[in-house]
């Protein structure tokens, strides 16, 4: 059972491996389904057994997966396959070249995978820089100005960013290596009784916080974000805002962790919160102003990353409970947003919001799944960001922070507002163009049928049986231990 | 190795590494820039070697060997090749001459004061030297925000790159060789990464001036 956790290295490995060799015409247009598919269901049996049977290792201990590791994995696997089916393309529109983007996303799984199973965090930091590496030039794909000026920045400032982390990891390793215990593993860094300076850990934990936090696109390190976001294909957009960000908050929850067992609680507590409430200030204020679909979106998942980081700040089960409910949610809602936005703004051959009128009427098959998305994303019920967003407002109020969860509740409806008024006018607002038909999008490929199983799921998850035990465990894990 | 030896050399190659990254924001040649990046590379690795030596690690020295390879030959040589294809070798600097060196001096002040809390790590010779890596790290994020050019951009990633390596080295004599290979890996990658992209960027615009990068904004 242990060896579980290489399966889904192994696989990404192999088929990008396969595909980049053999080039076949099957394994340009499925690899990356086949390889999120894989690490879905280990994700999901991982979760299963350390839900009965309590952590699995393998690698020599090289590889854990916990609670938390098996839940992320399975978000990877969940938001990889709704991206990638959704942006399966039809078999005369797979021409030769497109094995070097379906490489590119399976090992972009595959490193997503290695980052949130690594026990040890330098490990973890080369995975995360290496997702960097395999996307730069999936940002870059359409090689046009504004991709490459994109993927510019993103590599840039994503990398630096990084490396900033790794001098916090590096700190973190030279403070256990005074006290006589050289580590990297989180299981033991975690474990309250190493005796490390409190002063040393406290530099290293913002460094390497404020690294993570890049990748992870709060602000005010969020400048990469909707231009890498709005300029990659729109399967990669849905990948990066729905989990790679996601992967790196993850990034951020164990060094928390870490930082909890040394210092308590408060110091982290302060970051978090600070970079969440600016990170939805800001995509408040941009989202209001926006012109571009894509760009619209990746705001939207810059606020998202503020809700999850100030949930993560406030801590505590409920908070942590609904910050990974929260993640999942997100991750299935954003991916299908992207893909749907980039099918309509493919037919419609223009990404302005201002040019885009009446679809509803125009594309119904692709304006009634995205509206659905949308409404997913802005918060309102029956889809889970509802609850995770009510859970965390109680979660704050109950932890004393009032005063915050005002600023929190009023930044919501704010952004809420500004994706509603834009969204509204996209889907019935009066067009001068004439109708173009009815469109009913039926086709398997690039179908609505993973969109519709994620955007259900978005409404159940919170409801099946044992879920709820799976984010109690994840809250325990990450619990101040001292 | 003797204690005193020992703690002037660690001294010596700090210094090295302190004036290159000096001299960097000093000059304004792209080639020159180059070697003194080459430079770097090396005194960071005759450094690894030296604490290898020190703690007579076999695993230490092969880093150190590979660090030399990699940061002293390899990448400025990658660098090389991609600023020959640009025929001008200046960049217009954004902040003067003199202004920056004022600025490398409170950047050097600044992270004596960061590294302050990490004096407890150890009072050996590796462990004061530590500021002299933070320092590193700051001038080249200055030179990444200041540098107009893609090659310039890069050098100043290097350069920051050198000086997380200095710390890791200095603090805790390397992190573990898997970990240490996968982030030269990684360095490796996305300095090729850049490169290919400045090439593109160049056939695009037809300079890789990247103040012309302005299309995307809001």
């Amino acid at each position: 059972m242990d060896n579980l956790l290489l399966i889904p290295l192994a696989a990404c490995l192999l088929l990008a491996g396969a595909t980049a060799t053999f080039r076949a015409p099957w394994l340009n247009r499925f690899a990356g389904i086949i390889a999120s598919g894989g690490v879905l269901v280990c994700g999901v049996s991982a979760l299963v057994s350390v839900m009965a049977h309590g952590p699995l290792s393998a690698a020599g201990g090289g590889l854990r997966a916990d609670a938390l590791s098996a839940f992320m994995l399975t978000v990877v696997g969940s938001v990889g396959l709704n991206s990638t089916w959704g942006g399966l393309v039809s078999k005369q529109d797979a021409h030769r070249g497109t094995w070097v983007y379906q490489t590119l996303v399976t090992l972009f799984l595959g490193t997503m995978s290695l980052a949130v199973l690594a026990d040890n965090l330098g490990v973890m930091w080369v995975a995360i820089e290496a997702t960097t590496v395999t996307t730069a030039f999936l940002v870059g794909y359409q090689s046009t100005r504004r991709s490459l000026e994109a993927a510019w920045k993103y590599v840039v400032i994503g990398s630096v960013g990084v490396a900033i982390a790794f001098l916090g990891i590096v700190l973190i390793y030279a403070a256990t290596l005074s006290s006589g215990t050289p580590t990297l593993s989180w299981v033991s860094l975690h474990s309250s009784n190493l005796a490390v300076d409190p002063a040393v850990i406290k530099v290293a934990v913002a460094l390497a916080i404020l690294g993570f936090a890049t990748k992870a696109g709060l602000a005010p390190m969020h400048s990469w974000l909707p231009d890498a976001h709005s300029q990659s294909p729109a399967p990669v957009s849905g990948l990066m805002s729905g989990v790679l960000l996601s992967v790196a908050f993850y990034a951020i929850l164990r060094v928390q962790a870490i930082a909890g067992s040394v210092l308590g609680a408060g110091f982290v507590r302060w970051l978090l919160i600070g970079g969440g409430i600016l990170s939805m200030l800001v995509s408040a204020a941009l989202i209001w102003a926006q012109k571009d679909l894509k760009r619209m979106l990746a705001y939207s998942s810059i606020e998202h990353m503020g809700i999850v980081a100030v949930a993560a700040g406030i801590g505590g089960r409920l908070a942590i409970a609904a910050a990974m409910l929260h993640v999942l949610v997100h991750g299935l809602a954003k991916s299908s947003a992207f893909v749907l936005a980039g099918r309509i703004t493919t037919a419609e051959g223009t990404t302005e919001i201002g040019a885009l009128r009446s679809l509803l009427e125009r594309r119904p098959g692709l304006t009634n799944p995205f509206l659905a998305a949308m409404v997913a994303l802005v918060g309102l019920p029956p889809f889970a960001l509802f609850f995770t967003e009510v859970a965390i407002v109680f979660a704050g109020f109950r932890s004393g922070l009032p005063m915050v969860m005002i600023a929190f509740a009023f930044l919501i409806l704010i952004n809420f507002v500004g994706l509603v008024r834009h969204s509204t006018l996209m889907v019935f607002g009066k067009s001068e163009r004439s109708n173009v038909g009815n469109i009913v999008d039926s086709s398997w490929h690039g179908s609505r049928i993973s969109i519709i199983a994620a955007l259900s799921a978005s409404i159940v998850v919170p409801f099946l049986m044992g879920f709820g035990h799976v984010l109690a465990r994840i809250s325990d894990l990450l619990a101040v231990s001292r | 190795m003797a204690d005193s030896l020992f703690a002037q050399l660690i001294g010596l190659c700090a210094g090295v590494l302190l004036l290159s990254a000096v001299l960097l924001v000093w000059r304004r040649t792209r080639s020159g820039n180059i070697r003194l990046l080459s430079l770097q590379g090396t005194t960071l690795a005759v450094l690894v070697a030296m604490i290898g030596l020190h703690r007579t690690s076999v695993e230490t020295l092969a880093v150190a060997g590979l660090v030399m390879f990699l940061k002293g030959y390899l990448l400025p040589t990658l660098l090389a090749r991609s600023a020959l294809r640009s025929d001008v070798d200046r960049d217009a600097p954004v902040i003067n001459p003199t202004a920056a060196l004022l600025l490398v001096a409170l950047l050097a002040i600044l992270a004596y004061v960061v590294s302050r809390p990490l004096a407890s790590l150890g009072s050996g010779p590796t462990t004061q030297v530590v500021p002299v890596g933070m320092t590193l790290v700051l001038i080249g994020f200055m030179l990444l925000a200041t540098g107009r050019h893609a090659i310039s951009q890069l050098i100043g990633f290097l350069v920051l790159d050198n000086g997380i390596a200095t710390v890791a080295f200095l603090a805790s004599g390397g992190v573990p060789l898997v970990v240490e290979l996968g982030v030269l890996i990684d360095v490796l990658l996305v300095v090729l990464i850049l490169r290919v992209l400045t090439g593109r960027i160049q056939t695009e615009y037809g300079a890789t001036d990247l103040d012309d990068l302005t299309e995307l904004r809001g």
